[in-house]
């Protein structure tokens, strides 16, 4: 018994009309680019956003199956499928679940380096002044893991945390125990400038399990210019620990970090050829924080940020170029912010969050017990702004820390969803609230976005990348994939047609 | 290679499974043995203990027996077959030498898929082919890799199917199970729980989708909701911990969205551990919509190329089914699959001097009627 066949006006009814789901939107070059809740976009032609609002676009056209499909318009004619576009949300704010994370410990403030960016090492023998104490460490490693993580990272700094080797031997020890006990993942990195890394030092890292972070700010005019120490040698200890601490802990346990700082800005090329030359992978084009040395000077940010953002174009530009080469290279920054564009998923970065990662994702344990939302707002402590200090270790639970007066006033202004200027801008759900920033620079956690810069920086990096994705060039987006995904880089003679 | 033929059926009613042979078994181990015997097979008296008798010629026995078959050439020692004693027709269920199996669950189905292969009927043979299903997995060889479950829709078996997949678990545990199914009844509250409860290790959904706006699915499956119901059932499954694969059939109708299709299964369907792009089969229902459905495989190259390198740069394992090399682009070569049954599986004249006929998946045998006009000898690579 043969069924029959009913025709497609049958199954897709022209609806009588649409309704919106939500999403934001901007002129984006000579299209609009609309982007939904959960962070999927659709460049689409110059009046469709008001062709949405006003129920005029044509419900048959293909710009209408799109807007459908990418949930910003729903019709009677099926489920609008909302507990898809839920979980597709929820994806995204996956960080959020679990806690706080990323555990800072300051476990001194010494320092053998007088680096002009920073405000908070201290050039002195005495141990006793600026060390963390046991009894501080033992509370800060009980309050880290009160937090409701299963996994948590436990980050040794300073100041230089080498100074205080044996804090460090102490601090490693008891939060093992202590993972233990509380049937927690425990991960271990140590940051330092190396200097001082004995191979003693190295072989204990390996066998603990901690990871090294290290500092390389570009060649060595650069690098010793940058973090004077007595002898001008910081770029050679650097060096020399990074080619030891690869030898005994592994490739892949070493990772280091640059600071951009005005005298950075002319040598993008160098500090990048830096990087390639010492086999790393991946580089981090960051802006110097607006702390310490920088807001005592008369820019605030060191340098005006458009500054930064050429140099961070001529940047990627230079390192899209060594992908083609070959050489697999991949800029952080583009990373989490195209993971964020281009991907179902969130990333775990702790500055651009929203709510943003402040406690949430990050917290700063200083070597006297102070609690701080992350380690910028321990800079601002050390210039006697107190504004972010959410406790001591000595004083506080995880409950008071998280309910203190400082945080709830954070907390107020960490949404960039309900923050003027951010609640309506097309790329809120990649961007991020930084109420520290704008505390440190506007005098005011809530910032004003025009001459915010957080806020220049973050929509001309995203207006940058999406004019890579709006012209779709196979072999650049396939680099960018394979930072992505960690698949092959394409090279010029083998990418598809 | 045929599936089934005709005879006299004798002595019994329903049907016998069983496991063929062609040799004189010792009399203990014949209880699941069909004694089988060729054109001109020399008749032997002493067959106590054999499940049935099938035999080319006329045969005279007291077993249950079809003989007087029409064909008898396709059949080899150990193919699994079903005897039905009303009509006398033989069907080979499992033939252990090929690469490519499957359980026939029913013909039933919810929807009615303008390019379906195995049309559905409205009869209920549920319990037939359960009983069927029943007697067959017991003459699977457990070391067997991959078995398919497909129909008709196999959800609308009911319990049957929890009964089935439970038996799969016990006798074949280290054989993966493809269910092909439309996935509308795993939007219903407690299906995927309940198929999730059956703890069976290796079990994986292929699930058609055909579009990423609603109404062009519906009208391909013929179903009103459907999409609806499919988009709910694989995140009910996902969530659920149940593996799914897409599997999407490229046609006139499904060719002009693919590379949405691709794009909307990355961002709602993240969880898809495979997609498969399958070329039109020219039997079923295809045929009778042929005008609607056929654009020559030649002139979609494009966003066949642009759907699998979406798919692929983001991680997402894509395959490309019942395509012939000469056809694809290079670029897509490595993800093609030789795919097609053996059973169904020929090749052109054409292609016999074609050099990378190895590597070639050839057509489905009804491809001899409609194919593309592109297909030709390639010459050798190396």
């Amino acid at each position: 018994m043969a069924r029959s066949f009913y025709p497609p006006e049958a199954f897709s009814p022209r609806p009588s009309q649409f309704f919106l789901l939500p999403f934001r939107f901007t002129r984006f070059n000579d299209q609009e680019l609309l982007v939904n809740e959960a962070g999927e976009f659709l460049l689409a032609p110059k009046g469709t956003a008001r062709g949405l609002v006003d129920g005029t676009i044509d419900t048959t056209s293909a710009l209408y199956k799109d807007l459908k499909a990418k949930h910003f318009a729903y019709d009677d004619t099926s489920s609008p499928l909302l507990d898809v576009l839920a979980t597709k949300i929820r994806t995204k704010y996956d960080h959020l679940d679990g806690g706080t994370k990323l555990h800072i410990f300051v476990v001194t403030l010494r320092c053998e380096h007088s680096c002009h960016y920073c405000q908070v090492s201290r050039q002195t023998a005495s141990k006793d002044e600026f060390d963390m104490s046991r009894e501080t460490a033992d509370r800060s490693i009980s309050l880290m893991f009160d937090s409701p993580a299963s996994h948590v990272t436990l980050e040794l700094q300073g100041g230089e945390p080498l100074l205080a080797f044996e804090m460090i031997q102490y601090i490693v020890s008891g939060a093992k125990e202590q993972a233990e006990v509380r049937r927690k993942t425990l991960n271990l990195v140590v940051t330092t400038n190396l200097a001082c890394a004995t191979d003693e030092m190295l072989l204990y890292f390996r066998d603990e399990g901690v990871k090294v972070s290290t500092s390389l700010d570009g060649p060595a005019f650069l690098h010793n210019k940058n973090r004077p120490r007595p002898g001008n040698d910081s770029y050679e200890r650097a060096i020399d620990g990074i080619e030891r601490s690869r030898v005994i802990l592994g490739y892949d346990n070493v990772a280091a970090l640059m600071t951009t700082t005005s005298t950075s800005l002319d040598h993008v090329k160098e500090i990048i050829d830096e990087y390639v030359r010492r086999e790393f992978h991946t580089i981090f084009l960051r802006p110097i924080s607006p702390y310490g040395f920088a807001v005592k000077t008369k820019t605030r940010t060191g340098y005006e940020i458009e500054k930064f953002l050429d140099f961070y174009k001529q940047g990627l530009s230079y390192i899209l170029e060594i992908n083609r080469s070959g050489y697999r290279l991949s800029e952080i920054y583009a990373q989490i912010l195209l993971s964020k564009i281009l991907t179902p998923h969130g990333t775990g970065y702790v500055d651009l969050q929203s709510p943003a990662g402040e406690a949430w994702n990050v917290l700063v344990y200083n070597y006297n017990g102070d609690v701080f939302a992350s380690d910028e707002s321990r800079m601002l402590a050390e210039m006697q702004d107190w504004t972010f200090r959410l406790g001591n270790v000595h004083r506080d639970t995880r409950h008071s820390l998280f309910t203190s007066e400082a945080a709830l006033n954070m907390f107020e202004a960490s949404c960039n969803q309900s923050l003027a200027g951010c609640s309506d801008c097309a790329f809120q759900p990649y961007c991020g609230a930084d109420p520290i920033y704008h505390h440190a620079t506007q005098g005011d956690m809530y910032g004003h976005r025009p001459t915010s810069g957080f806020c220049t920086r973050n929509m001309e990096v995203i207006k940058h990348l999406f004019s890579f994705i709006e012209k779709d060039d196979p072999l650049t987006m396939g680099i960018f994939w394979s930072w992505l995904t960690g698949g092959p880089v394409p090279t010029e003679g083998l990418q598809c047609a | 290679m045929r599936l089934t033929t005709a005879g006299s059926a004798w002595n019994f009613a329903g049907e016998i499974v069983g496991r063929l042979t062609a040799d004189n078994l010792p009399q203990p181990v014949r209880g699941e043995y069909i004694r089988f015997f060729g054109q001109g097979a020399a008749q032997v008296g002493d067959l106590a203990g054999y499940r049935a008798v099938l035999s080319h010629d006329d045969f005279l026995t007291d077993l249950p027996k079809v003989d007087r078959l029409r064909e008898s050439d396709h059949f080899r020692s150990a193919d699994v077959v079903v005897l039905d004693g009303a009509t006398g027709f033989v069907r080979s269920l499992y033939r252990p030498y090929e690469q490519h199996h499957s359980l026939f669950v029913t013909e039933r189905c919810s929807s009615n898929c303008l390019m379906c292969s195995q049309p559905p009927k409205d009869k209920d043979d549920v319990e037939t082919l359960a009983t069927r299903n029943r007697e067959l997995i017991k003459l699977i060889d457990p070391a067997l890799p991959y078995l398919t479950i497909t129909g008709g829709e196999p959800t609308l078996l009911g319990d049957h199917l929890f009964r089935l997949i439970d038996q799969l678990k016990t006798s074949l545990p280290n054989t993966e199970l493809h269910i092909l199914t439309n996935g509308r009844t795993f939007a219903w509250p407690g299906y995927a729980q309940r198929l999730a409860a059956l703890n069976h290790p290796n079990l994986c959904l292929g699930v058609p989708l055909y579009s990423d706006f609603p109404g062009e699915h519906d009208y391909v499956v013929q179903a009103k909701g459907a999409f609806d119901q499919t988009v709910a059932g694989l995140h009910q499954a996902a969530r659920n911990g149940i593996r799914v694969e897409i599997r999407i059939v490229l046609h006139r109708l499904t060719i002009p969205r693919l590379v949405r299709l691709a794009e909307f299964i990355y961002r709602n369907l993240s969880f898809v551990e495979h997609v498969a792009l399958m070329g039109l089969e020219y039997v079923g229902y295809t045929p009778r919509n042929i005008g609607e459905l056929w654009i020559d495989p030649f002139d979609y190259q494009s966003e066949l190329e642009k759907t699998v390198r979406y798919l692929s740069v983001r991680n997402l394992s894509v395959s490309i089914y019942n395509h012939q090399l000469c056809i694809l682009r290079p670029s897509l070569w490595q993800y093609a699959r030789k795919s097609i049954s053996d059973w169904k599986n020929i090749y052109l004249t054409e292609c016999q001097s074609c050099g990378v006929l190895e590597e070639c998946g050839g057509l489905f045998k009804w491809g001899v009627k409609k194919h593309s006009e592109y297909i030709h000898a390639l010459p050798h690579s190396s």
